[in-house]
Formats: structure tokens, C-alpha cells, sequence
């Protein structure tokens, strides 16, 4: 049962990463257009700064 | 036109040396408009960010301060098919959006907390049936309580604190036995753990509040969305004003950028955007929005003229007040402050169901207490037993069952055209018997309409109408309209007050006033059988034709008179224009009682007298006239044509030409009220099952958390049964 002495705190460590992912991800707003992320992932690449359209 | 705006009023620095801009987008729906958008405008160059919100229908602009041109993006934007506004976001909406993210917040601490003590849970849960040492199970405890008390202490403040002001306001709530159960949750678990007991109960407490947190935050968002759609419609009707910035010079403006003490010039065929006082011009104004009146008024110096005015003849200076001076908007107020007092004393059916819940719970705990006692237990065992009773009673399905209906319901509502905004509407909404309807503007639609079009010839139609399109009066554009033409004809003059004439393949043409185009006998004729028409004359030449302009029904008007009154529903006209407008148009929709020339003191009376009869009102109208109306009905509803001070007392706002949204309201409102009857009854089965369970001393922490998520998940599910749309 020593492997708990690794596994508890790494398995608290992962849940309170996950936690600041999430906090991090509703600070920067990923939550205020549900509908349009959606969509955003499939997407065309946009095109570099006006390269790539000239053809 | 949009070009000219000025768009300083909206304007904001993001930063060092950036500008930023909202603008809300009519006809953003798909992912393709989106991209299209951004890759146009992060084109242009000195743009630093251009960002759609899809769900919003909103687009953020950000560019380098002082190198372009705001109206260049509206202008780039028509170019692209979609026309766009700028706009402000409202405290309401702010205040919205802030709490949906403080909601969402919290609920990402509750899960992830709930999620991690689950991990710990279920060894427990296993051990104690088979090998696991007392030290080691008290360990995960002691580990369950590092994570849940402080996720707790954050992720519950919205209950307790909800609870603590029902409490000290002397009431009672859903939030207080939800909060008691919480407490008293944790408080077992941490005095167990430290008695190295079996049973501890952090994976339940944290997951019903999980639980919550979700339902809330649905609810919210629902409102969040709703706000922000309405905030939109307000900056499409693009209100804009024309300002005078010196003496001599004008420039338009939003609306919203007039202060009092502003003067304005308002020009036929404009709607009047602020409230004020008329300092200089003479002309005809039509008030209709506001008290009903459909006949137009005169307004010289010294008149109040309110939002929503249609100029109808000549030109005003108009200087914006704020709020005082007109005597109508006063007594408005007054009776408006009454009706809002009377409306809050409306319960609403958690905190019935609350008040019949709480009571019962508590003393069949203490019940369970005395009678384990009386049985021989140990004082430890019984307090422990009566609190077990406490947390499996603790109403995470009651808690839920009307969030979730309620947030099912305004989606289908936003679906069919319907924008709540109050959470308690569609209670209240669902308990009426009557529907009262204001006349002009509500059941008629409130742009002017040709109405005897089939009469005249085709060709004829056409030459008027590019013949009206000279003419600014709204009666001669209700013409142009209904022709649908686009080209105007050359050299056409205007006589104020009259009409406009001119020459048409050589032959002089007219349209305006009957006296002006010497069609007195026709203009007689028409107004002999309909005298609530306006007559606009066409003369070409020798033959000359009578335009007969009214207000005309909303296309779908009768059929959902019809409908509500198949529903058993008694539908009657209050209306503050006069008697012959308001007899024909109850005669053409069938409505048997109506009242015409109402004042609004005469308005609440009559709701009032209803109220006493026991009937329970819809109020369904728009003027500034209805707004006490709308505040002191049991429900009520605006068309988003309203005046604002209308708009923002109703409890809905409906919108489009038609006005099958009010039957859908009623519709889908009593279905969800059935819903959240029949989820309050789920509730109680629910406990009916797992009280005896609890009071037999039966309850370990699995039963616990799957009785509570169980229950949770039936009830949403139910809730999802509110989805299916009415008439589309």
C-alpha cells in the first residue's frame, strides 16, 4: 500500500490541474460562443496574414 | 444612410492605441457567414481582431486607434449581404452574463471536486465489504474532506446566501432545506470521520450540489441568451436621431447619445425617438404607439411628444426631457410604481412547494430521533439516523424539477418567437383564463396598409406609388410600399400639406389630399363605410382613384382569437381608441366584449375588477397607455414593436407580424407548468421510497448518492419532454 503515497497525491494533483484548465478556459472566454466553437474546429485554416490567397 | 451615423457614442479603447467596437449583425446563422466575416474584415488592413460570436449574433472589432473609419465596417459588412449596428450591452445583459459566468465557475469547483472525491468514494464503498483496513478508509475520508469543505464553502455560496435573505426576510425557500441538508451533511461526515466511523457522506453533499449548480446554470444562460437577442433587436431598430450640434448645423445620431436639454429635428415620416417638448413647427403627429388613438393629433410649441411619435405633416424642433413635462408619462409612472408594488406578491410554485416541503421533512426527522430513542438506540445512532434523513430527503429533484422546465420552456419559447423577461412568467402565463387585448398596434399591425388595392387597377397602383415615393407623409408611404416600386418619378414637386404633382408622359398626375386632386365624392365614399380610414387621392390626367389607408389586422389575428377561445380561454378588446374602430375590429375577429376610449386609470381598473371576479389576466398590448396594464395583469405580453417603458414591464416580448406567439405562449406555458407539477410529484415519490429506507437506519453513502443523482437525472429528463415547439 506504499504506492499510495505516490498515487494520492499525484491523482490530487491531476484533478486540481484539470480544475485550473477549466478555470483558465472559462476566464478567457471559451464559454461565450458555444455555437461558433463548434463550428470553429472544422473550419478551413484561415490564411496567414493575406498569403496564400493571391491564387 | 447607416454611413452618416456617428459612431463616437459606441466607441471604446481597448488598450494602448486600439479602438474597439461591438456591432449586433442581423443574418449571422451559419458557421459560413462567420468565416466569410472574419476573413473580410482582418483583411482590411490596421484591423487587429475581428471575432464573431455565433451565438450572439455579434461581431468584436478591434483596429488601430485613429487609422479607419468605423462606418467603414458597416459599409464592408453590406458589401458582404449583412447589415449591421452598433450597439451597447445593457446593464440587465451585464449583470446576466456575469452571473451565468459566476455559475459556471462554481459548477466547474462542484464537478471537479464531485469527480475526485468519487475516485476516493469508491474504494470505500468496495472496502467495506471487503479487505480494507479502518486506518485506510479513514484516510480517504480525512482526503474527501480536504477536497469537498472548501469546494463546498465556495461552490454553495449562491444557496446560502440565497437561504440566509429568505431567512431573514421570514420566509422560507427551496435554497433553506437545501442549505440545512448541505450543512448538515458535512457536519456528519467531518464528526464521523473524526469517529473514525463507516459512513461518511462528502461524495453526496458535493454532487447535489453539482447537481444544482447545473440546473441554475442552464437557467441562467437561458436568460443570458435571451437578454443579449433582445439587446440585439434594440440596436437593429437602430433608433437615430437628428441633432442639432450648433444652431444651424444637424448630424444624426444614435438615440442613445441624446441627453436632455438636446434639441432635435424631426422630419415627416420620422418616428420620434426621445421624449420632449416641441419648441418650434407645426405638423400632424400620429400617437397611436402610445395612447391608441389612431386619428392623428396637432402638435404646435409647447406640446409633449413622446418616443415613438410618427411625424405625419411638417417639421418639428423638438427639445429632449427627461421623463418630466409630459403630463400623460407622470401619471403613467404613478400608476406604474402602484402596479409594480401589487405584482410581487405573487408566490411562485417552488416557494409554495417549499413551504409545504420543509415543515414535513424536518419533523419527520426529528420523528425518526425521538422514535429510535423511545426504541432503545443509542442517542449517537439516533442523531445519526435522523440526519441520514435529512440528506436523502434533501431536495436535489425538487431543487431541479423547475429550473430545468423552466429553462426547456424559454428555449421552445425563443423558438417560437417568444423572449421571457421575468423567470416567474411562464407560471403565471400558464394560470390565465382571459386575454385582453389592446386594439392599435397589438391586434392591427403598426405600419399603415392599403386597403382597398384590389379595387384599382394594377398600372395604376405602380404610377402612384412611384409618384408617392416624392412624398414623406406616411400615408403616401404606406402607397409607395404596397405598389412596391423602387423608381421614383423625375421632377415631381411637393404643395406642404397637400400632396405632391407633377407631369407623367405629358399629362399632369397627383397624388395627396381628396380637396387637392378634386376627388372629394370618392374620399366620401370611402370614409361613409370605413370612417376610420385615411383617404390618400390619385389623379392622372381625368381619372382619379381614392387610396384608403388603415391599420390592418395582424394577418393570423382571428385564427388565434379563435384558437384561444376553442382553449377556453374569454378573449376581449381594452383599447384607447374610439368606439368605430375598436366595434369593427372586434366584429372581424369575433370577439364579443370589448371597451373602447379606455384611459389607462380605466385600463387597471377594469384588470382589477377582474382580478377581484377571480379571473387571472393576460394583458397582451404595446402603447405607453398599456404599460400600467401590462404591470398590474396577473401575465402579460408586448409586441417588440412596444414602447420601451411597455417592453420592459411585460413579462414577454413577442416577435414578427403575426400573432400566433401569444397562443404559444400559453401553449407551451401550461405544458410546462404540467411538467414541473408532475416533476414535484416525481420528487415526492421519490422521497416516498427513500424515506423509510432512511428512517430504518438503512442509508450508507451508495444509497445515498445513487438515490440523489438517480432522482436528479429523472427529473431532467422529464424536463426535456417541455422541448417540443408550438406552431413553429
Amino acid at each position: 500500500m506504499e504506492v499510495l503515497i505516490i498515487l494520492v497525491p499525484l491523482a490530487l494533483a491531476l484533478g486540481f490541474a484539470g480544475l485550473l484548465g477549466f478555470l483558465w478556459s472559462l476566464k478567457s472566454g471559451q464559454y461565450d460562443d458555444l455555437d461558433g466553437a463548434a463550428w470553429r474546429a472544422i473550419a478551413d485554416d484561415e490564411p496567414v496574414n493575406g498569403q496564400g490567397q493571391s491564387k | 444612410m447607416q454611413a452618416d451615423i456617428d459612431f463616437s457614442h459606441y466607441l471604446k479603447s481597448a488598450g494602448t492605441g486600439l479602438m474597439h467596437l461591438d456591432l449586433a449583425v442581423e443574418g449571422i446563422n451559419c458557421a459560413g457567414c462567420m468565416a466569410k466575416i472574419e476573413r473580410n474584415l482582418s483583411a482590411i488592413p490596421d484591423v487587429t481582431s475581428a471575432r464573431v460570436n455565433l451565438t450572439d449574433s455579434r461581431l468584436a472589432l478591434e483596429w488601430k486607434a485613429g487609422a479607419l473609419e468605423p462606418a467603414l465596417f458597416v459599409s464592408r459588412l453590406a458589401e458582404l449581404g449583412y447589415k449591421a449596428y452598433p450597439f451597447e450591452r445593457d446593464d440587465a445583459e451585464t449583470l446576466e452574463a456575469r452571473r451565468a459566468q459566476g455559475l459556471l465557475r462554481r459548477l466547474g469547483v462542484a464537478a471537479f471536486a464531485a469527480m475526485n472525491v468519487m475516485m476516493l468514494s469508491v474504494p470505500v464503498w468496495s472496502g467495506n465489504v471487503s479487505d480494507m483496513l479502518p486506518e485506510q478508509r479513514d484516510f480517504f475520508h480525512w482526503l474527501s474532506a480536504l477536497i469537498v469543505l472548501p469546494a463546498a464553502a465556495y461552490s454553495a455560496q449562491p444557496f446560502f446566501s440565497s437561504a440566509l435573505s429568505a431567512l431573514r426576510a421570514r420566509g422560507v425557500n427551496m435554497d433553506v432545506p437545501i442549505s440545512i441538508g448541505i450543512i448538515l451533511a458535512l457536519a456528519t461526515s467531518v464528526i464521523e470521520t473524526v469517529n473514525h466511523a463507516e459512513h461518511a457522506y462528502f461524495d453526496a453533499a458535493i454532487m447535489l450540489i453539482a447537481f444544482l449548480l447545473a440546473g441554475r446554470y442552464l437557467d441562467q444562460n437561458m436568460r443570458r441568451r435571451t437578454r443579449a437577442f433582445a439587446g440585439n433587436l434594440a440596436a437593429l431598430k437602430a433608433e437615430t436621431a437628428t441633432k442639432f450640434i450648433s444652431p444651424t448645423e444637424i448630424r444624426t445620431v444614435p438615440a442613445a447619445a441624446i441627453r436632455p436639454g438636446d434639441v432635435v429635428l424631426l422630419r415627416p415620416g420620422e418616428r420620434c425617438a426621445v421624449d420632449g417638448n416641441v419648441i418650434e413647427g407645426r405638423s400632424e403627429i400620429d400617437q397611436s404607439l402610445i395612447t391608441g388613438e389612431t386619428l392623428p393629433a396637432m402638435a404646435t410649441p409647447g406640446s409633449a411628444v413622446f418616443a415613438g411619435t410618427l411625424i405625419r405633416s411638417g417639421t418639428l424642433r423638438v427639445r429632449a426631457s427627461a421623463g418630466s413635462g409630459g403630463t400623460l408619462l407622470d401619471e403613467i409612472s404613478q400608476l406604474l410604481d402602484r402596479a409594480l408594488q401589487a405584482r410581487s406578491r405573487y408566490l411562485r410554485l417552488a416557494e409554495r412547494a417549499s413551504r409545504l416541503y420543509a415543515p414535513v421533512v424536518h419533523a419527520t426527522a426529528l420523528l425518526t430521533m425521538l422514535g429510535w430513542l423511545a426504541y432503545g438506540a443509542s442517542f449517537h445512532d439516533s442523531i445519526v439516523t435522523a440526519i441520514a434523513v435529512l440528506i436523502i430527503t434533501c431536495p436535489c429533484a425538487l431543487g431541479l424539477a423547475i429550473p430545468a422546465v423552466q429553462t426547456v420552456a424559454s428555449g421552445a419559447l425563443f423558438g417560437s418567437g417568444v423572449l421571457l423577461n421575468v423567470g416567474d412568467a411562464i407560471e403565471r402565463t400558464a394560470e390565465i383564463d382571459r386575454v385582453i387585448f389592446d386594439k392599435t398596434g397589438t391586434l392591427t399591425l403598426p405600419e399603415l396598409d392599403v386597403a382597398n388595392l384590389a379595387e384599382i387597377p394594377d398600372d395604376v397602383v405602380q404610377l402612384a406609388g412611384r409618384l408617392a415615393l416624392s412624398s414623406r407623409h406616411p400615408v403616401a408611404a404606406a402607397v409607395a410600399r404596397k405598389a412596391g416600386v423602387a423608381s421614383p418619378l423625375p421632377d415631381i414637386q411637393e404643395e406642404p400639406g397637400q400632396g405632391v404633382y407633377g407631369l407623367y408622359e405629358g399629362r399632369p398626375i397627383w397624388l395627396g389630399r381628396p380637396s387637392f386632386c378634386g376627388a372629394d365624392d370618392l374620399a366620401n365614399e370611402i370614409l361613409c363605410h370605413d370612417p376610420e380610414a385615411s383617404v390618400v387621392a390619385f389623379r392622372y390626367g381625368e381619372s382619379r382613384y381614392a387610396f384608403a389607408v388603415r391599420q390592418r389586422l395582424r394577418p393570423d389575428a382571428a385564427e388565434v382569437v379563435a384558437a384561444l377561445t376553442h382553449m377556453g380561454i374569454a378573449v376581449e378588446i381594452v383599447s384607447g381608441d374610439r368606439e368605430p374602430a375598436v366595434r369593427l375590429a372586434a366584429e372581424v375577429l369575433g370577439v364579443h366584449e370589448w371597451r373602447a376610449e379606455v384611459s389607462p386609470v380605466d385600463k387597471i381598473d377594469r384588470i382589477e375588477e377582474l382580478a377581484r371576479q377571480g379571473c387571472k389576466v393576460l394583458m397582451v398590448g404595446d402603447g405607453l397607455n398599456d404599460a400600467p396594464a401590462l404591470a398590474a395583469a396577473h401575465a402579460s405580453m408586448s409586441p417588440v414593436t412596444a414602447t420601451d417603458m411597455s417592453q420592459a414591464v411585460a413579462d414577454a416580448v413577442f416577435l414578427g407580424e403575426r400573432l400566433a406567439p401569444v397562443l404559444a405562449a400559453v401553449k407551451v406555458s401550461r405544458k410546462a407548468l404540467r411538467l414541473m407539477r408532475q416533476n414535484l410529484w416525481l420528487a415526492v415519490v421519490y422521497n416516498v421510497l427513500a424515506v423509510p429506507i432512511a428512517v430504518a437506519g438503512l442509508v450508507t453513502p451508495l444509497i445515498a448518492a445513487a438515490a440523489m443523482s438517480g432522482s436528479s437525472v429523472i427529473v431532467m429528463l422529464n424536463a426535456l419532454r417541455a422541448r417540443t415547439r408550438e406552431m413553429g
